[in-house]
């Protein structure tokens, strides 16, 4: 499937962004398609290193895709990454998209969690409109 | 899959560099992140094992300025070549725009070209891609060998074992020397760019 996104649905994605995490001390949002595409991103990492971000992400849930069907699931829906400094959080939006969050110690897991299940819809609805 | 931004006024592409193993996918990628320069050539990945064969893939992101009024940014990657990773071949083609298929010249490599040009076709059309009518661009590689007296096939028998239904561009090259790798580029990314275009924007 290919996208095409407009000024409106950006602005509408960073605002949902921008509000729920980035507000709340996530270090960075970024929404990948499957395909490794970044297609909106927010917060305080440079670009150069979100956009390998963004094609690990991808290949990382594409992975985890096949690890699923092995073991006769049909997909995982989320991934988590527990580091030192940072976690990554790891969220299928759709079947076309992943929310990925970088976030600190600062921020607890269970309010990324409940701040994904708030927001996940609404970002599919944007990008599906 | 292509993405266009148009608040950033912006294209994406995905071109993924395939070929049988040790064919020079990735030497492709590292001559084209060496020679360009930082404003153009992002960070570039590599998943590889210790004997430095392609383990998942290669990634390297490109910006290339501008065409018509939209900045094009590029995803360049490479599949691992060898048989036994299909899956990760298959996984890394999803979404693709253009394909580059990088074939290894040398005699004894025959076989395995027209072998994985067959496994091409077959995990695109998993993808409902048609190769027939997706950008495809193809490279002789290792054609420098030819001084060093290898074995190498001509390119009428390249031609003939592996473009002769596409009439795609092919071009000659050396990867490791670095002649042929941009022009490959370049023709790949101007097919790629004026299909994605065409479909996105009509």
């Amino acid at each position: 499937m290919d996208l095409i996104l407009t000024e409106e649905k950006q602005t509408r994605i960073s605002e949902i962004i921008d509000r729920e995490l980035i507000k709340n001390g996530v270090e960075h949002v970024f929404l990948v398609d499957t395909a490794g595409n970044l297609i909106v991103e927010k917060g305080n990492y440079p670009l150069e290193d979100v956009l390998p971000l963004a094609a690990l992400s991808a290949a990382n849930f594409g992975a985890t895709a096949e690890i699923a069907r092995l073991v006769g699931e049909e997909d995982f829906t989320l991934l988590f990454h527990k580091g030192e400094k940072y976690n990554l959080h790891f969220t299928k939006v759709g079947d076309q998209f992943i929310l990925v969050i970088l976030f600190g110690k600062n921020v607890s897991l269970g309010l990324v969690r409940y701040k994904i299940n708030k927001i996940s819809d609404d970002l599919l609805n944007i990008l599906m409109s | 899959m292509a993405f266009i931004d148009l608040a950033k006024k912006e294209i994406q592409v995905k071109i993924v560099y395939y070929g049988p193993a040790r064919s020079g996918k990735t030497t492709n990628l590292l001559y084209l992140y060496k020679a360009m320069s930082k404003n153009v050539a992002g960070k570039m990945v590599t998943i590889d094992t210790k004997g430095d064969r392609t383990l998942f893939f290669d990634f390297l992101p490109l910006n290339i300025g501008k065409i018509k009024d939209l900045s094009v940014r590029i995803q360049l990657y490479t599949v691992p070549g060898q048989v036994i990773y299909n899956a990760t071949r298959k996984l890394v083609l999803k979404g693709v725009d253009g394909i580059v298929f990088v074939a290894d010249s040398l005699r004894v490599q025959r076989q395995k070209n027209i072998e994985s040009l067959m496994n091409l076709e077959e995990n695109l059309r998993d993808y409902h891609i048609d190769i027939n009518t997706c950008p495809l661009v193809l490279q002789y590689n290792k054609r420098d060998l030819l001084k060093a007296n290898f074995p190498l096939l001509s390119i009428g028998e390249l031609e003939e074992d592996l473009n002769a239904r596409f009439k795609a561009p092919a071009f000659e090259a050396s990867a490791t020397v670095g002649f042929g790798v941009f022009e490959t580029l370049r023709e790949i990314t101007k097919i790629t760019i004026r299909s994605v275009a065409r479909k996105l924007l009509g």
